[in-house]
């Protein structure tokens, strides 16, 4: 095995990640066992749809057996809202957490101690893999409350032995002071909020490249690689890709190493395979579809093959790291993202791809889909960036008519592009919203 | 020869014009004169300032997007055919006229029109050797200094 930066120590909880294949296999296949076998026990929803599909816990003999397993979807959470997918009882329970749920009831996810414990092990390999030790200062911006986001990464940090700074989103310019005053050495935050940083501490007149921040961790959105390369040449640190979701345990599910080729997933905490959104055909390694993930040891909350509408595809392809581990395709867009507009498949990143392309770095910018005497519209706001605003009014109509063309030609639509004055467009300290449907389905 | 003009993104709705001008009053700040223009969405407010840098460095921390562009003041005989002439000068160069607009005023019976070319050296350069009166920035504001402005 090569290996390259040999200067880099390797955490004992990181031992894991470089696990032969067979070893990791038949650990997988164990762990596998026992939490089908606890899902049938304690959980009335696994054991009704095992014994409707004819095969039982007993019948699992190898890890390619659990495509035989039936699938879970966030619309069983809804519908068991807002305990009935725990197999724990109550007593042993000892952390909830919940999605914003922004129709209807949210989701309920829970852990007991031991998953607490291992959900820690997994962000602090999560850290250690892209270079954080004990002696960093970490600042965590990530919401603290019932989004899993604060608190995980927060006990990641501890359980790390680095220095957690439990700031939460929000109230950027103290972000900015505390991260001059403390030496910051790593954040972790949503990359769109981090967005947000760098421009308040141009405002402000603080040059992040000269502080001694070196690493951020971003993830809880999807976020594209044009966007990583414009936060690493604006604020000179180097930006990782950390994946999660609370319905498996919250982030940490799968990181980036040092050399930034996409996330390893922690197979043996959790069982990746890709499908076919469509049909649930499990494809081929190297396919794009849709991430699937069993927990391989939740205790409070088992999920068998749950459906993460996430679409990404799984390489086995040797990183340059050594971790056995497979890793994630950068995940650019989750089938939750998709618009449907005049029946055309039409996701966010594609617009961010026309207006890097038309500007040349990615403005603010928000989508407004309505309907019209019936038909669809789109409509992209842009906020007007120094760069590229002119003094005539044939140039700024050019630039309103190069959008709607690289719009219309990544995505087969062509919107109305409304350029709108600097600020207008509301800044998330969370998650970006950057769509709104106004339509009634 | 070149005069400094300041140009901010508006977008076009009830208000949006009295944010940027207020500020400049309130930094007792005097626009000389401005023209603004529209599209059924957005405008671009023009203006020429004296203290041209105090305004945008005011702009831009309330946020503006601002930019500069060096335009021409030229003088114009106040009779039929006053502008025919400088148009005839710039057609022969092959200089495009952006846009224009004036000064209300008038000095020494002349008027004084501000034109944005697509090429303003080769514009300055033609006019020139025609002997029309670019009028510089010092100039400028020397005449209207004069004019009680």
């Amino acid at each position: 095995m090569k290996k390259n930066n040999a200067s880099v120590s390797v955490h004992p909880a990181s031992a894991m990640d470089f696990l032969p294949l067979s070893k990791l296999q038949d650990l997988q296949l164990s762990r596998l066992k026992w939490t089908v076998q606890r899902a049938y026990d304690k959980v009335a929803l696994f054991r009704e749809r095992m014994e409707k599909s004819g095969f039982l816990p007993n019948d699992l003999r190898s890890l390619d057996d659990i495509k035989k397993l039936p699938f879970t979807t966030k619309t069983d959470l809804r519908d068991n809202y807002p305990f009935g997918l725990f197999a724990s009882p109550l007593e042993e329970i000892v952390r909830f957490h919940a999605s914003s749920g922004t129709t209807g009831k949210p989701i309920v996810v829970a852990y007991t101690k031991e998953d607490i414990q291992d959900w820690a092990t997994a962000i602090l390999r999560s850290f250690a893999a892209c270079g954080l030790h004990s002696g960093d200062i970490i600042q965590n911006a990530y919401g603290y409350g019932l989004f899993t986001g604060g608190l995980g990464a927060h006990y990641g940090a501890e359980a790390l032995g680095a220095a957690v700074i439990p700031i939460s989103g929000g109230n950027t310019e103290r972000q900015i002071m505390i991260m001059k005053d403390f030496g910051v050495t790593a954040i972790s935050c949503t990359p769109s909020y981090f967005m947000h940083i760098i421009d308040t501490a141009k405002d402000l007149g603080v040059d992040l490249r000269e502080l001694p921040l070196r690493a951020g961790v971003f993830g809880a959105e999807p976020w594209t690689e044009d966007m990583r390369q414009r936060i690493e040449s604006e604020s000179g640190i180097k930006a990782y890709d950390i994946y999660g979701l609370s319905e498996i345990m919250g982030p940490g599910i799968a990181m980036e190493c040092l050399y930034q080729a996409g996330p390893h997933i922690f197979e043996d905490m959790f069982y990746p395979e890709i499908v076919n959104p469509e049909t649930g055909e499990v494809l081929p390694e190297g396919s794009e579809g849709e991430l699937v993930l069993t927990t391989l040891c939740k205790r409070a909350m088992p999920m068998i093959r749950y459906r993460t509408r996430d679409i990404t595809a799984l390489t086995s392809e040797q990183c340059q790291c050594g971790r056995t581990l497979r890793r994630l395709k950068r995940i650019g867009r989750r089938s939750d993202d998709m618009m449907i507009i005049r029946g055309v498949n039409v996701y966010p990143s594609q617009i961010e791809e026309a207006l890097l392309k038309v500007e040349g770095t990615l403005p603010h910018y928000l989508i407004i889909i309505d309907r019209v005497k019936g038909l669809d519209v789109m409509e992209v706001q842009v906020e007007v960036t120094p760069e590229v605003f002119s003094d005539t009014i044939g140039a700024m109509e050019q630039l309103q008519a190069k959008i709607s063309h690289f719009i219309a030609a990544t995505t087969g639509i062509r919107p109305e592009v409304k350029l709108v004055a600097p600020k207008t467009i509301k800044r998330s300290e969370g998650k970006a919203k950057r769509v709104i449907d106004k339509r009634r389905m | 020869m070149k005069i400094k003009q300041l140009s901010i993104f508006l977008e076009n709705k009830p208000g949006s014009l009295i944010a940027p001008c207020s500020l400049l009053a309130k930094a007792g700040i005097n626009i000389q004169t401005f023209s603004l223009a529209d599209t059924r969405e957005f405008g671009i407010l023009r203006f020429i300032v004296k203290e041209w840098e105090k305004a945008q460095e005011l702009l831009l921390q309330h946020g503006f997007t601002v930019r500069v562009t060096e335009i021409c003041a030229i003088e114009v005989e106040d009779r039929p055919g006053g502008l025919v002439s400088i148009l005839k000068v710039l057609e022969k160069a092959k200089v495009n006229v952006e846009y224009t607009y004036a000064f209300t005023a008038k000095f020494g019976g002349k008027g004084l029109i501000l034109f944005r070319f697509d090429n303003i050296d080769k514009a300055v350069n033609a006019l020139s050797k025609a002997g029309i009166n670019v009028v510089s920035s010092s100039e400028l504001f020397k005449r209207l200094t004069e004019n009680g402005n």
